[in-house]
């Protein structure tokens, strides 16, 4: 019976499945019109790389440029080598910092024997993770600012006053440490799920060998993580060109460009902000096939190390 | 050597030493504490007396009395009032739009048989890999008109392909006797969905709603982007100018002649702008951690 269904089935046209299938195409429709719309309609937006993009002219109307627009990424402009230096340096703070954060969270939170303080922990670590970029640069204000709860203790108290937000040498580490602020606890979850994945007779069997902790943690739990923290690190690697826009936007104007300027915050400065719109998708469009690239690359090398990776073949 | 393999094991761990144990217990402690403590001392600013905020300065943890004054001016009807209607619009309309959309796609798409499915499934996918940039999406936003427009802040991220690929791993597990059945009833798809299987998806819709009013709710640099007309910013844009940037808030921009100092003001916005999102979130938690796990496994 399945079997004939499914025959009949490869029997009809394309034209006569779809004209069967009209229901769920209507359904699929405004959900891939939207995908479409603004994922994949904005890639045509990127020849404006290569024009001199006048807004009132229009797309079509905008002269042909070349590779004019490119000039700043291979003739090294000052401004843009700024903002890819900055943005090299807060990647690799991530890579060190951010990213093992969660891993050793995850750790602390998996070795504790009580059930109960282990939820009531995740309940409160979890949290900032739903707070917008808005609200966590504020509470770091009212926190660590000129006039916050710390500054006005150490006042009170007639000790030196700690210079944090704004101060420009600071920068790099207050942005770290805003983003293991509010992610930290979120990213455990991953973690979390693989150890409990991990069969729990390898512990005991370890043990009964005599297998102390840190053996034991060596031995049976890291490998236990060795594919999710793989997949996740190439996922990192993939976005490590992009280090937290909205983040850098709300603090560049208290420590200057100088310092805060990163690839996403240079094409909004320069697109949005003052105009040069040819210039600013030139370089949106490289960071995004660079990130591409890398993603497929990290991909690769997951797979020769014998690791599933993203996706599979 | 001996004493460590005679130690009580708990699943196979053996339990730690004390010192171990209160190590743990204070590196948890310091975690958490540096989580609650903002929290504690925003709340507690916003109703403190106007003497004591005064008095220390800035933030307060322990209030000596509590007054709602601030947020008797913040609702008296200014910019503060009007960018909380905005962001409470753009987080219902949006997350009713998102889900309609986001269920009906993922349901196509669940169908076995679609002869459609395979290749709208790869476009949204592959949509996961790249992000478009900030300049092309800029002039599609254009281009569709949405400039200044409130709707700029729904309609650019209605679609989350992420969620649209939970919602299809949680259709496929539906068992596949109740859509035959209904079928074999005379139900078309469209009655099949919105009788059969929408109400036997609640848990699932109520998660990935929840997802999608978080993200509008918290939107801010489309809002920044997008819309120059100072009354149709949310509320997220509002705490930027007066909380961050710590622009003053006269009588003129609060609408009421009540002015309370600014820091408590201050505090009172981000107050609002976070209890929303403190009262969804034992909900959320309770079942957030099965979402993602759905989605990074079946994705």
């Amino acid at each position: 019976m399945l079997q004939r269904s499914k025959t009949r089935t490869q029997q009809l046209s394309l034209g006569r499945r779809l004209l069967r299938d009209r229901v769920l195409l209507l359904f699929a429709l405004p959900g891939t019109a939207l995908i479409v719309a603004f994922h994949y309609l904005p890639l045509l937006g990127n020849v404006i790389a290569f024009k001199d993009y006048q807004p009132f002219l229009g797309i079509g109307g905008s002269d042909w440029v070349g590779w004019e627009n490119f000039a700043v990424i291979f003739n090294g402009d000052p401004a843009f080598l700024r903002a890819l230096k900055n943005t090299l340096i807060l990647t690799s703070l991530q890579s060190v910092f951010v990213f093992p954060a969660p891993i050793l969270l995850a750790l602390l939170l998996n070795s504790l024997f009580s059930e109960r303080i282990k939820r009531i922990a995740q309940s409160i670590l979890y949290l900032p993770h739903f707070m917008s970029w808005v609200i966590v640069v504020a509470l770091f204000q009212q926190m660590l600012g000129g006039s916050g709860l710390l500054n006005n203790y150490l006042r009170s108290h007639d000790l030196a006053t700690l210079d944090i937000i704004g101060n420009s040498e600071l920068f790099h580490v207050l942005l770290t440490s805003q983003i293991i602020w509010k992610d930290t606890g979120w990213a455990t979850i991953l973690f979390l799920a693989a150890l409990s994945q991990i069969d729990s007779q390898l512990y005991e069997a370890t043990s009964v060998d005599g297998a102390s902790r840190m053996k034991q943690l060596w031995h049976v739990t890291l490998p236990g993580l060795r594919g999710i923290i793989i997949l996740l690190f190439i996922l990192r690697l993939g976005d490590s060109l992009t280090v937290g826009f909205e983040q850098i936007i709300l603090q560049q104007a208290a420590v200057g460009r100088d310092i805060s300027e990163v690839l996403d915050t240079y094409v909004y400065n320069n697109g949005v902000i003052a105009g040069a719109w040819g210039v600013a998708a030139a370089v949106g469009l490289v960071k995004g096939i660079v990130g591409v690239i890398l993603v497929l690359a990290a991909n690769k090398v997951a797979h020769i190390f014998g690791e599933q990776g993203v996706y599979s073949r | 050597m001996t004493r460590t393999v005679q130690r009580r094991l708990v699943n196979g761990v053996p339990m730690p030493g004390w010192p171990m144990r209160i190590f743990k217990g204070l590196v948890l402690l310091v975690f958490c504490a540096a989580v609650i403590v903002p929290f504690v001392g925003v709340i507690s600013t916003s109703v403190a007396p106007n003497k004591q905020i005064n008095e220390s300065g800035g933030l307060v943890l322990f209030p000596d009395s509590v007054n709602f004054n601030a947020y008797k001016s913040l609702f008296a009807g200014g910019v503060v009032t009007q960018a909380l209607f905005v962001s409470v619009f753009v987080t219902v309309v949006g997350t009713l739009l998102s889900l309609t959309v986001s269920c009906l796609l993922a349901y196509a798409l669940a169908r076995p048989g679609f002869s459609a499915g395979r290749p709208i499934l790869l476009v949204v996918l592959f949509s996961m890999l790249f992000s478009p940039g900030i300049i092309p999406t800029y002039l599609v936003v254009k281009g569709a008109g949405l400039l200044d427009s409130i709707w700029a802040l729904i309609v650019p991220t209605m679609v989350s392909a992420f969620n649209v690929i939970v919602l299809r791993a949680f259709f496929m597990n539906l068992p596949n006797e109740i859509t035959e059945s209904a079928r074999i009833d005379g139900a078309g798809e469209l009655k099949t969905f919105a009788y059969i299987v929408m109400p036997l998806s609640k848990a699932v819709l109520s998660v990935i709603g929840l997802f999608y009013a978080v993200a509008y709710w918290n939107a801010f640099f489309s809002a920044l982007l997008y819309l120059n007309d100072s009354k149709l910013w949310p509320l997220q844009l509002v705490l930027r100018t007066y909380v961050i940037n710590d622009t003053q808030l006269g009588s003129a921009e609060l609408g009421t002649e009540l002015l309370p100092p600014q820091a408590s003001i201050q505090m009172a916005i981000l107050v609002i702008s976070i209890v929303p999102i403190l009262l969804v979130y034992p909900f959320l938690q309770r079942h957030f951690a099965k979402g993602v796990l759905t989605g990074a496994v079946k994705g």
